[in-house]
């Protein structure tokens, strides 16, 4: 059906094209074929020590790839994905072969239509996005109709209608939504073009259907949200806000309540040469939005709620305690502020030093449970978006320092410390998973050993009295560029009470990179946890075995 | 019928793909620039002469590293060749606020774009930033590379000295 679908556009295409008398094989000489693919794939041994399960196919492969033509104002493309069977940690709804993506897409004058699979965002994506992360397994992209049309100068209306992957499979929830951005300054022209003061303006409103078959509740059909946002840039200086609002959603995710949901995100930036600072605050209240309301997990979701933490790279710092919003409710606040000592100051050195300081802080919000004897209306609590609780989800405070010491030497020096409140954000019980507080430190050095050699090591540690004790890092890597690298890192959780779970996590990998195409081997050891890439996060059981790794694109 | 579909979309992709020289156009799409302005890729130009476009995020830390080794030779390189470097950043709206200030704290002088819903990369098609592309002076890419190794950014050095003195490429 599907690559019917695609096949049918692309001759309609042609043939249109045709019909207004240009050569075939003029138009087919205009075209372009171009794509990208990743296979992953990983022989699994069992380990008792860590506690990686046998796998029965001792093999599972993970693997697409991208096929897009596109011929002026003509494109359409398809994703062929490939899981035999799905890698340990990933959805295990991804099953078997299939095409899990395809689209035609052509612009006319100012009207641009999609049909198929597209991947859109509202905003900021509080009432809606559906977006991939392929290396997650994250995947929510609509398919149906988008359309968006230039209405003015300065002026854009889309409109989407569709239904949202899930897996090989659409949930069964219809999603629509019309979003419209107004760029002041373009609309109006004239002078205001030019004006270091910029306005935008931007509305949205979505909704979802999906049918009632419940006998005990009478469940809402459909559920609609809407959103409003401004940005305002001064010259440096920047301010963005949006503000959304849901009407009752009983989800499995709210406990099946009736209270209207709502959100804002305000964001304030301001930088000059050498100097940057960022201020942001976000309040969610009950905004759970899937097109499915028994959904779980990552499953169906339809809006994104940024995460206002730090996003950590470094592997200590990024996989042991990385925060995830808690849609049903919570207030963040978050700092960051860059700074670039200048060369042959002070602090600058020789070749100047940079500073990068990161605060946030995560609390529930404030309310009030309603006695189920007085809640005729089931709206399950009553509680006030700015009003701060008195249970700290979450807390940061990092500093990073980069410095050039010599032409050969470079290092970036890192502390962080970190409050996370495992039984809330990991969903554990609360008597016995007290909060953590961590202390972190990270050094990453480069050696530059000429020009096409370098060596870089990290070492780090993490120190805490709670969860699993302290742990050290240590990552050796040798790159030869531009197509050689290899390195070897060992996780230890040293400081474990329990001694027999002082555990070294070895890997070692070594890879090939030529243009875009990139083979990497490796060997070891993966620790359970959360992985967590681009703000979406999976949790991953510990593996052991050799992995395969191929990307590519043309 | 079914059958004579699959023929013909199949023959347009091979004669596309063996039509098509090794440089590529760059596909279109809309991106925000630091002001909130819309632009469209289509427009980027250098009045001929050559262009590197970067992907990056700030929660990379190999494409941090590579475009703040290029900044300390960026002036260098504008200076012997006139090339022009097009930043695309690909984070979403948890970091798009961050970028300005990272950018501008660390004193980058690139042309710096945000491509919050990954349209432009989905068009250029790859997975996982960094990922440089060579532009020639008539706006088609010429070579792609994926990955950054402390001492890419000569190697990319001694592409663009081979595409203006218009000497084969190595990949």
């Amino acid at each position: 059906m599907s690559v019917k679908n695609l096949i049918v556009l692309s001759a309609l295409t042609l043939l249109t094209y045709s019909a207004y008398g240009q050569g075939l094989d003029k138009i087919l000489s205009n075209g372009e074929v171009h794509g990208s693919f990743q296979l992953d794939m990983q022989y699994y041994q069992e380990d008792t020590v860590i506690g990686a399960a046998d796998v029965p196919e001792d093999v599972l492969m993970n693997g697409f790839a991208n096929i897009n033509y596109t011929n002026g104002n003509f494109s359409a493309g398809f994703r062929y994905e490939s899981y035999l069977n799905t890698m340990l940690g990933f959805p295990p709804g991804y099953k078997g072969n299939g095409i899990g993506y395809r689209y035609a897409s052509f612009t006319n004058n100012d009207l641009n239509v999609t049909v198929g699979n597209f991947y859109e965002q509202f905003g900021n994506g509080l009432i809606f996005r559906s977006y991939e992360a392929r290396g997650l397994g994250y995947d929510n992209a609509m398919d149906g109709i988008r359309v968006n049309y230039k209405l003015a100068e300065g002026l854009n209306v889309k409109g989407i209608i569709g239904k949202q992957r899930l897996y090989f499979d659409f949930g069964e929830g219809i999603v629509r939504g019309i979003d419209g951005e107004l760029l002041l300054n373009d609309f109006i022209g004239g002078s205001l073009l030019e004006s270091k003061t910029r306005i935008t303006v931007g509305g949205s409103f979505v909704s979802k259907y999906q049918v009632d078959e419940n006998s005990q509740y009478n469940l809402p059909e459909n559920v609609g949200a809407s959103a409003g946002r401004l940005t305002i840039q001064q010259g440096k200086l920047r301010f963005s806000g949006e503000y959304a609002r849901k009407i009752n959603d009983p989800s499995a995710d709210n406990g099946f309540i009736y209270k209207e949901g709502e959100a804002y995100f305000v964001e304030t930036a301001y930088s000059t040469k050498g100097f940057g600072i960022s201020l942001s605050a976000k309040s969610v209240d009950n905004m759970s939005y899937r097109s499915d309301r028994n959904a779980s997990l990552t499953d169906l979701q339809m809006n994104y709620l940024p995460a206002l933490t730090k996003q950590h790279t470094y592997n200590l710092l990024a996989t042991l305690y990385p925060y995830a919003t808690q849609p049903n409710g919570e207030i963040a606040f978050q700092g960051e502020l860059i700074y670039k000592f200048k060369k042959k100051s002070f602090l600058g050195g020789k070749y100047g030093t940079g500073i990068l300081l990161n605060y946030s802080t995560v609390y529930n919000i404030d309310s009030t449970a309603i006695p189920t004897a007085v809640d005729t209306n089931l709206l399950g609590y009553e509680s006030n978006l700015f009003s701060l609780g008195d249970e700290k989800y979450y807390e940061e405070f990092n500093v990073e320092i980069s410095k050039k010491f010599s032409k050969k030497l470079k290092g970036t020096f890192t502390y962080s410390n970190i409050m996370f409140n495992q039984a809330v954000i990991q969903g554990k019980t609360a008597f016995d998973h007290p909060d953590i507080y961590a202390d972190v430190g990270i050094i990453d050095i480069t050696y530059k050993i000429s020009k096409k050699h370098a060596l870089r090591m990290e070492v780090q540690g993490l120190f805490t009295e709670q969860d699993q004790q302290d742990w050290g890092t240590v990552l050796l890597e040798y790159t030869y560029s531009p197509h050689w690298f290899i390195a070897v890192l060992d996780q230890y959780n040293y400081g474990n009470n329990d001694s027999e779970d002082r555990i070294h996590y070895y890997f070692a990998s070594a890879g090939y990179v030529k243009g875009t195409n990139r083979i990497a081997l490796g060997y070891g050891k993966q620790r359970a946890g959360i992985f967590c890439v681009g703000g979406v996060c999976r949790n991953v059981p510990a593996a052991s075995g050799l992995t395969l790794s191929i990307t590519s694109s043309f | 019928m079914k059958k004579n579909f699959l023929l013909l979309v199949l023959s347009v992709f091979t004669i596309s793909l063996f039509a098509q020289t090794e440089s590529r156009t760059i596909p279109s799409s809309n991106l925000k620039d630091l002001n909130g302005k819309t632009v469209n890729t289509t427009s980027f130009s250098n009045d001929g002469k050559p262009m590197i476009i970067n992907f990056w995020a700030t929660w990379c830390t190999p494409c941090k590293r590579e475009l703040n080794n290029i900044a300390e030779v960026y002036d260098d390189w504008v200076e012997e060749t006139g090339v022009k470097l097009i930043a695309i950043s690909i984070d979403d709206a948890r970091n798009a606020g961050k970028v300005a200030p990272y950018v501008n704290g660390k004193g980058w002088e690139y042309e710096v774009y945000i491509d919050a819903n990954q349209d432009f990369q989905r068009a250029i098609g790859f997975q996982n930033p960094p990922f440089t592309c060579l532009v020639d002076g008539n706006g088609k890419i010429v070579a792609t590379h994926t990955g950054y190794q402390e001492g890419d950014e000569d190697a990319l050095y001694e592409e663009l000295k081979k595409l203006i003195a218009g000497e084969k490429l190595s990949h």
